[in-house]
């Protein structure tokens, strides 16, 4: 079939279209044959290297010569990974969540590595990066990156909340309170000023919120003088105005129907215990207190002093 | 003349005409001989420079390898100075500098790269000679390949092969380290104890080196080189490159010892004597015109010189010049090349942005990134408190420590944080977490402008600042 091209002299495939359009047999370049040898020995050997084929009569398949599997090479990224984190975690282990703090390598570890740990426990309720979730309920858990703290902002305070869980306790008062009662220290409540009306003491509202309205951290029960409520956050789509109408509502229908007190339109406030719920370890724990912590609210354990001026500057 | 007459109205012209263009593709080993002679020795020189290449490495500068493109630290070394992967803009300047370069050289002279500087035209031309000192010349070497094999033949390709390969090592090695420390490297490479990564690129570029330099060569820049298919376009009539002289050379003929004066007045000064083609490294024939083979490495030119001394008659039958002065039409004058000039321009100003980024380098750079979730935080007292997250990169050679001071923002606002000085590592970021706390009642604005400012203490002039924002609620 071959034959030469009448004019270029040069062997043909034979076909020839329009009296002398030929195809021309030349040989491909010497590089682009090298090239088509090296990429079909390169086949061969990623065939037999690799996982290729299957061999029906044992019902498996042939597994390479060079015995990769998929898990395999996950686990070695994974191990990877763990070696990486294996040294911080073996110095995490013996050290208090203070400890940790103080150290500020090992700090450095816990806020960048403990995002994943915290957006698995804790932000369904606390929401991403502690800012917390509010839904038609209001605030549903505290939000963690500020400082206020029902059950104190120290380290051991944080750690100890994660591992024993809280639960705090406000009955109804729909049946102690008349309605203007209730209108009266919600007020009092939304501007900060719990004792501006009498009703604060003589209804036994001290009892739990202490005396000067400030709160017992023992009982967990709210600080009532300051800017930030446990129920409800600021809406920045309403004015002022709305604003405050919404939080008087809010401290009424908290007034109205407590906290965890049983009552189906009361507020639910359940923070469990992670120690018993066995999901996570020690370790564990400790790099959530601290993650918390370093949200921004965290308090230190030689407070007041360093930071007084601060808050004073902003009154 | 001739052949267009041919071609008129005939399609089958184009195919004579490609008749005698033999296309080379590799089916023939190409055995050029080597002649001493004037672009034979600056293309020795030219070629040395790539000693450099092998020696460089091994330079020591304040116990550190001078110049290093550090991979696995993301810094590259040139002796007193650091570059860190932030001003690495400064390599797209050098890398378009140096194309500009290729490129108005290449309008002014053609293939001068090619010629005289392109790695492959270097260590190919290293590797013939290996072959012409090893097996002989030219001849010699034809007939070696066509030689039955015997132990005389085994024995000189296998000690060619060795050479090539041993030099293929080594340029493997050399190229390594360039990006790593290379005592260090050899050191490792002895004990077999290379990273896979290292081993792979060894590898690679020995065979890299080994295929294209001693198999392949002019094969490369026939088919696989991008530069030699665009060269085409950078050049024009004006260009210079090594051309054949047709008017002067042509009728071509044998010289013939018996013909008389009117016989040789006759004939051009082309002798046909085939030196110009068999010196070519590309296989060549220069005197068919400009085409793709041609590297313009000038040898041809050498050549040619050596037979009109020998016959007689002045250099320069194949001589650089341009197509224009060939044909007897008057060079233009530069300014009337604009393409020159643009390139021209385009190299002042990538050079001028490499001088300002080097001397503009810094010791200390800054990147504050606010929290964006959330955007800020109530605290009890009402004030507002923002999060940021700084990040300082210490391009200095030593750790020192910095404060941490801002401009505008809110009024009363403090910074917490940064009540110490705060410490930053050199030759890597440092990153701190730094809060702003404001009054809310002074907060007059959602966003409010915010400038950082970090300062050594040891050394006010290493300074650094940041423009961002302070965010408070909806007002
Ligand atoms: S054609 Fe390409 S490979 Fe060949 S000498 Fe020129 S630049 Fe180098
Ligand atoms: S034709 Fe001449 S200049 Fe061109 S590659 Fe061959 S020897 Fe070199």
């Amino acid at each position: 079939m071959s034959e030469k091209h009448e004019v270029s002299s040069v062997p043909t495939t034979g076909h020839v279209w329009d009296d002398d359009l030929a195809d021309l047999t030349n040989q491909p370049p010497k590089w682009w044959m090298l090239g088509l040898t090296a990429s079909a020995l390169f086949c061969v050997v990623y065939f037999l290297y690799y996982p290729s084929f299957p061999l029906s009569t044992v019902g498996g398949y042939f597994k390479g010569i060079g015995g990769w599997t998929a898990i395999k090479e996950m686990e070695a990224d994974v191990g990877e990974v763990e070696a990486v984190r294996g040294k911080f975690e073996a110095r995490l282990k013996g050290m208090t969540p203070a400890a940790i703090l103080a150290d500020s390598e090992l700090t450095e570890y816990v806020t960048r590595s403990g995002k994943v740990l915290f957006g698995d426990n804790c932000a369904a309720c606390h929401g991403q990066n502690g800012i917390g979730t509010h839904d038609r309920q209001g605030l549903f858990a505290p939000i963690l990156n500020d400082d206020d703290w029902l059950y104190g902002g120290k380290i051991e305070d944080i750690h100890a909340s994660i591992e024993g869980g809280r639960q705090g306790m406000m009955m109804a008062h729909k049946d102690i309170l008349s309605a203007a009662e209730i209108d009266a220290l919600a007020n009092a409540v939304a501007k900060g000023q719990p004792n501006s009306t009498p009703l604060f003491a003589a209804k036994g509202c001290t009892a739990c919120h202490g005396e000067d309205g400030k709160g017992i951290q023992a009982m967990g029960s709210a600080n009532l003088t300051d800017k930030i409520w446990r129920f409800e956050v600021r809406n920045d789509k309403l004015n002022d105005a709305e604003n405050m109408k919404k939080l008087v509502e809010g401290i009424k229908r908290t007034i109205t129907y407590g906290v965890n007190s049983g009552n189906p339109q009361g507020r639910v406030a359940v923070m469990p215990s992670f120690k018993e719920a066995g999901k996570l370890s020690d370790a564990e724990i400790k790099k959530l207190a601290v993650y918390v912590y370093k949200f921004g609210g965290g308090q230190s354990d030689a407070p007041a002093a360093a930071k007084a001026p601060a808050a004073g500057a902003a009154k | 003349m001739e052949i267009e007459r041919k071609e008129a109205g005939s399609v089958t012209g184009i195919y004579q005409e490609l008749e005698h263009w033999n296309v080379n593709t590799g089916a023939k080993t190409i055995h050029a001989k080597r002649m001493p002679g004037f672009f034979r020795t600056i293309k020795n020189y030219t070629q040395a420079l790539y000693l450099l290449f092998f020696l460089v490495p091994y330079l020591r500068w304040n116990g550190k390898q001078a110049i290093l493109f550090d991979i696995t630290n993301s810094q590259f070394h040139f002796f007193n100075l650091t570059v860190l992967p932030q001003d690495i803009w400064m390599l797209s300047l050098l890398l378009l500098l140096l194309a500009m370069v290729l490129f108005a050289v290449t309008s002014v002279a053609s293939r001068v790269w090619c010629g005289y500087f392109c790695f492959q035209t270097a260590w190919t031309d290293w590797f013939t000679w290996i072959e012409d000192k090893i097996e002989g010349n030219p001849q010699a070497r034809r007939k070696l390949d066509v030689a039955p094999w015997n132990v005389g033949k085994i024995w000189k390709k296998s000690i060619k092969h060795f050479i090539w390969m041993l030099i293929s090592l080594l340029t493997g090695i050399s190229f390594s380290t360039w990006f790593v420390d290379a005592y260090d490297y050899w050191n490792k490479l002895v004990h077999f104890q290379l990273p896979l990564v290292g081993w792979v690129t060894l590898a690679t570029l020995f065979f890299g080196t080994y295929i294209l330099a001693a198999l392949l060569r002019e094969q490369v820049c026939m088919w696989m080189c991008p530069y030699a298919r665009i060269q085409g376009v950078m050049t024009d009539s004006q260009t210079i490159l090594p051309a054949y002289d047709f008017r002067r050379g042509e009728p071509r003929g044998k010289l013939h010892r018996k013909a008389g004066e009117e016989g040789r007045a006759a004939q051009g000064d082309c002798i046909d004597c085939y030196q110009c083609v068999q010196v070519c490294p590309t296989g060549v024939d220069i005197r068919d015109g400009q085409q793709l083979g041609c590297i313009t490495c000038g040898l041809c030119l050498d050549a040619c010189d050596s037979i009109m001394d020998k016959v007689g008659k002045p250099h320069g039958l194949i001589r650089y010049t341009s197509l224009d002065e060939l044909e007897g039409k008057p060079a233009k004058k530069m300014y009337r090349h604009p393409r020159t000039l643009v390139y021209i321009g385009i190299i002042l100003i990538a050079f001028g942005g490499i001088v300002y980024g080097l001397t503009h380098l810094g010791s200390i750079a800054l990147k504050v990134i606010p929290e964006r979730q959330p955007l800020y935080v109530n605290l009890s007292d009402g004030s507002i408190q923002n999060k940021y997250d700084f990040k300082v990169l210490n391009k200095t050679d030593h750790d020192f420590h910095v404060t941490v001071t801002a401009e505008g923002g809110v009024k009363d606002q403090v910074i917490i944080g940064a009540e110490k000085p705060l410490l930053t590592h050199h030759g890597r970021s440092t990153s701190f977490t730094i809060f702003v706390r404001a009054p809310g009642e002074n907060i007059k604005r959602e966003v409010t402008p915010i400038v950082f400012r970090i300062q050594s203490v040891d050394d006010p002039l290493i300074a650094a600042e940041y423009k961002t924002k302070f965010n408070g609620p909806k007002r």
